[in-house]
């Protein structure tokens, strides 16, 4: 027998893989040129975006940051790069910025500004990331609506302090009365109380206190907000507020007293069956026609409210689209649990039902966050209408790429940092199987 | 022996209203009733009381009077001696217009890019992703007034297509004037035309519609009609023997040759703009404000299309194009034929509260001037006759009309295709 053999009796060396599968060459191979089609489109894209940034970067950075007039500007750069084509007049920029930001809000004031952002992030660290901040900060969060109108609009520091004792007010009433009286009239008895004490009581109090105590900070009056920190500050408040009045809105679609259902559903339909426009022409014009005469109050107030419900009927159905989404199962759980309807909604429904519809919810945010510069049009200098006004300005007259670029990148930090962060709580939130 | 018993007949006590569950219900719908009716009646009231100071009543006769301001971008006859409601009745026009073009170039921008999002190729995904997520973080006004901002600042003046040596020429075979007060495209001439049919004789909503129009489109519907039936036919032929005819030319036929006969009997030609002066006179001329609105409306509206169906796409589980593919489909009938289908279903909804958007949105017209019903009705009406409860109502009215006929328009569609569960 000759010791040929038919089979190989050791293993083969291991060989490296082909160069034109593994790195760069074989990436992309996989993920540009992997059929004829591909690999023109991959041209396109290539030549489209060397295109966009051969003009841009020299656009951004051969620029020009000091100047007084777009003409000076213009002398610059024909002394600088011979043409006046292709370089950004940052110089408007550096001008006018923090017109653009804060408006006409009095310039040795803007640390008020400041710290009310500085606050508000505060404020929303409890909420957002609730495990990595110290649980005191929530105190701060519960004190930030009566601080943050007080930084903003100052006066007298009695008004939001009897603002918060109305809240106070509810909150200790609800909680002793209940033993004595039941729930349901402790809670109407003590916001009787708040309402009393709001509408009668609180102004002598406050005018009393202001004139022995006078504690206060320079009043700044609403026609001098402006700029991108008016439409922060009502992007804050229009998303602040809207979420729990879409909550109760939805409840009340969803409920099946048909009364109160027939009353939600208009409300919701006829919001969102109308631009947002002619709501705040309702609140420039009509709003004061619709409240007792001699009415007058705030324009920033009466756009806050329009605002607010506008948010809060879009918020209504992308909540009672999580409501739907949620099995029969769990109504009927909770049910047999025994919880009653606030009890169960608190519970078991609402914390599914909103983690389900959290993008929603933030888009909707993004989505009133970015329709505060309509208020631009009825007359508020927010931070389109000071680019509407710079451009008239004839020292700057024809410029407008270098505004909206600062303009546009304003707003994309937001709101692009909102969809980040909808998506970091998706995953934190998610408690299902993935794939 | 049985220790059940009848249930305690009570006699009805007040506060059973509020702590039995069988009353409480009714006890909070009126409660609610009461409290709707009052907050109206004191709405109600406080308007009255209020108008009553200013001086004013209710009324619309204001429609009748003459509205005497020019609406430059019109798809009907307008003069400044027409009435507020005519002009009421043009910018509404010119609302649908907008909406109806940034409609259709939103859906054709927005499926390309949604799909694209989700080729394969690297390069091609991020750019569409930059596109996406640029035009959804930034607010669609100032989209708007960008668009508007850069058509007046950069384009040419109509004077630049002067002379000699001009330093601006007119594209597309010279019959496309790109300006900065417009661009002015041919527009459709008929030498034996028919006429105009004129609808609602001399009043305010008089409506002009060209008769040869109506002809090509009645020769246009047909020609599909017999097209349709050709090819049910040949599906019934392929059912019956598994051969299909060949009737792609008998299709394109019967669609094409009455098509263009009709035509040649009208007299069809196109009007081209020309130079005369210092404006483009002929042709038909879409104003910067229009085109600004079109473009950042559409492009704005695409990114979310292009999600929508990224996600309607990715809705569809992979077990269905695998089966497709075992099933030994090409991947392009593997899309028609399984994953889109199935993917319209989920797409389909989202999408029409984003035509609802583009249209609300087209509102914001008036910061660029162009004459919708916002800019026409709700703004130099409103601010000539100074009827602001009437005007925003009727805005308001008007917009909700729009709305719900397109919700109910799309739901009829949705309701069609969705998938019939057991």
């Amino acid at each position: 027998m000759s010791d040929t053999s038919y089979v190989r009796t050791e293993m083969l060396e291991q060989r490296e893989p082909p160069a034109s599968t593994v790195g760069v060459i074989g990436w992309a191979r996989a993920n540009l040129f992997s059929s004829a089609l591909n690999s023109v489109l991959t041209l396109v894209a290539l030549g489209f975006v060397a295109y966009i940034l051969s003009a841009l970067i020299p656009w951004t950075f051969q620029s020009v940051w000091n100047a007084e007039s777009l003409s000076e500007c213009r002398e610059i750069m024909i002394a600088t790069w011979g043409s006046t084509h292709g370089h950004a007049c940052w110089a408007v920029i550096n001008d006018r910025w923090l017109q653009m930001l804060y408006g006409f809000y009095p310039s040795h004031l803007y640390w008020r500004v400041n710290l009310a952002l500085v606050l508000t992030l505060a404020a929303l660290a409890p909420v957002l990331f609730s495990e990595k901040s110290p649980r005191q900060m929530i105190y701060l969060t519960l004190a930030y609506p009566f601080i943050m109108p007080w930084l903003m609009w100052g006066g007298s520091i009695w008004n939001p302090i009897s603002a918060a004792v109305g809240f106070a007010i509810v909150f200790f009433g609800t909680r002793h009365l209940t033993a004595m009286t039941g729930s349901l009239i402790a809670i109407i008895a003590s916001v009787i109380a708040a309402l009393l004490w709001w509408m009668a009581i609180s102004a002598p109090v406050v005018a009393g206190l202001s004139s022995v105590i006078p504690i206060g900070i320079e009043t700044v009056q609403s026609r001098e907000f402006g700029g991108f920190m008016l439409a922060l500050l009502l992007g804050i408040v229009a998303i602040g507020v809207s979420l729990p009045i879409g909550i109760l809105l939805a409840l009340g679609r969803q409920s099946d007293l048909m009364i109160v259902k027939a009353i939600c559903v208009g409300f919701i339909e006829f919001i969102r069956g109308v631009p947002l426009i002619t709501l705040l022409f309702v609140a420039s014009l009509l709003l004061n026609v619709f409240l007792p005469p001699g009415t007058n109050f705030d324009i920033i107030l009466r756009v806050m409210i329009m605002m607010t419900l506008f948010s809060a009927a879009y918020m209504a159905e992308v909540i009672r689209g999580g409501l739907a989404a949620l099995p029969k199962g769990q109504y009927e759980g909770a049910d047999s649990l025994g919880l009653n309807y606030w009890q169960a909604q608190r519970l078991i429904i609402m914390p599914q039902a909103l983690k389900i519809s959290i993008p929603g919810i933030v888009s909707t945010f993004i989505g009133i966050f970015k329709d505060t510069t309509l208020v631009s049009i009825i007359g508020l200098l927010d931070v389109i209408g000071f680019s509407t006004a710079i451009r008239a300005d004839a020292n700057w007259n024809g410029i407008y790429w270098e505004l909206f670029a600062f303009i546009a990148v304003l707003f994309f930090v937001v709101c692009f940092s909102m969809s980040r962060y909808s998506m970091y709580l998706e995953r934190k939130l998610q408690t299902g199987h993935k794939r | 022996m049985s220790t059940l018993t009848d249930p305690p007949k009570e006699s009805f006590r007040l506060s059973m209203l509020i702590y039995d569950t069988r009353y409480r219900s009714a006890t909070i719908q009126a409660v609610a009733l009461i409290a709707l009716m009052l907050g109206a009646a004191w709405l109600i009231n406080n308007t009255l009381a209020n108008l009553n100071t200013l001086g004013k009543t209710i009324s619309l006769s204001y429609f009748t009077e003459t509205a005497s301001y020019d609406i430059n971008q019109r798809l009907l006859d307008y003069d400044s001696q027409d009435t507020h409601l005519r002009a009421a009745f043009i910018g509404l026009l010119n609302t649908l217009l907008v909406a109806v073009m940034g409609c259709i170039t939103a859906t054709v921008v927005g499926v390309l890019v949604g799909v694209l999002r989700l080729s394969k190729n690297w390069i091609v995904a991020k750019v569409m992703t930059v596109y996406v997520e640029m035009f959804r973080n930034v607010p669609v006004l100032l989209w708007i007034v960008l668009a508007m901002a850069v058509l007046i600042e950069s384009l040419p003046s109509p004077r630049a297509f002067r002379g000699e040596n001009p330093e601006a020429t007119m594209s597309l075979f010279d019959s496309v004037a790109i300006t900065n007060r417009g661009i002015y495209i041919p527009e459709a001439l008929f030498s034996n035309s028919l006429g105009n049919l004129s609808l609602f004789g001399e009043s305010s909503m008089r409506f002009d519609v060209s008769l040869d129009l109506i002809a090509i489109l009645v020769v246009l519907i047909a020609g599909f009609f017999v097209s349709s039936k050709i090819r049910q036919r040949a599906d019934r032929i392929q059912e019956e023997t598994g051969d299909r005819p060949v009737v792609w030319w008998q299709r394109l036929a019967v669609v094409l040759v009455p098509f263009v006969i009709v035509l040649a009997v009208l007299g069809f030609h196109l009007g081209y703009p020309e130079l005369k002066g210092f404006n483009f006179k002929g042709g038909t001329h879409m104003r910067n404000s229009l085109i600004a609105l079109w473009l950042a409306l559409s492009l704005y509206t695409a990114a979310f299309i292009a999600e929508i169906v990224r996600a309607g796409i990715l809705a569809v589980s992979h077990g269905q194009t695998e089966a497709a593919g075992a099933l030994g489909m090409r991947s392009s009938r593997i899309m028609s034929l399984v994953v889109l289908p199935q993917a319209l279903r989920v797409i389909i909804p989202p999408m029409i509260s984003n035509y609802l958007n583009l249209t609300k949105n087209s509102s914001l017209a008036i910061a660029v001037g162009y004459m919708d019903i916002t800019g026409t009705l709700g703004g130099i009406t409103m601010n000539q006759t100074g009827r602001e409860l009437e005007c925003v109502v009727l805005l308001m009215a008007a917009y909700l009309v729009i709305s719900l006929s397109i919700s109910l328009a799309m739901n009829w569609y949705n309701n069609r295709v969705k998938l019939v569960e057991r």
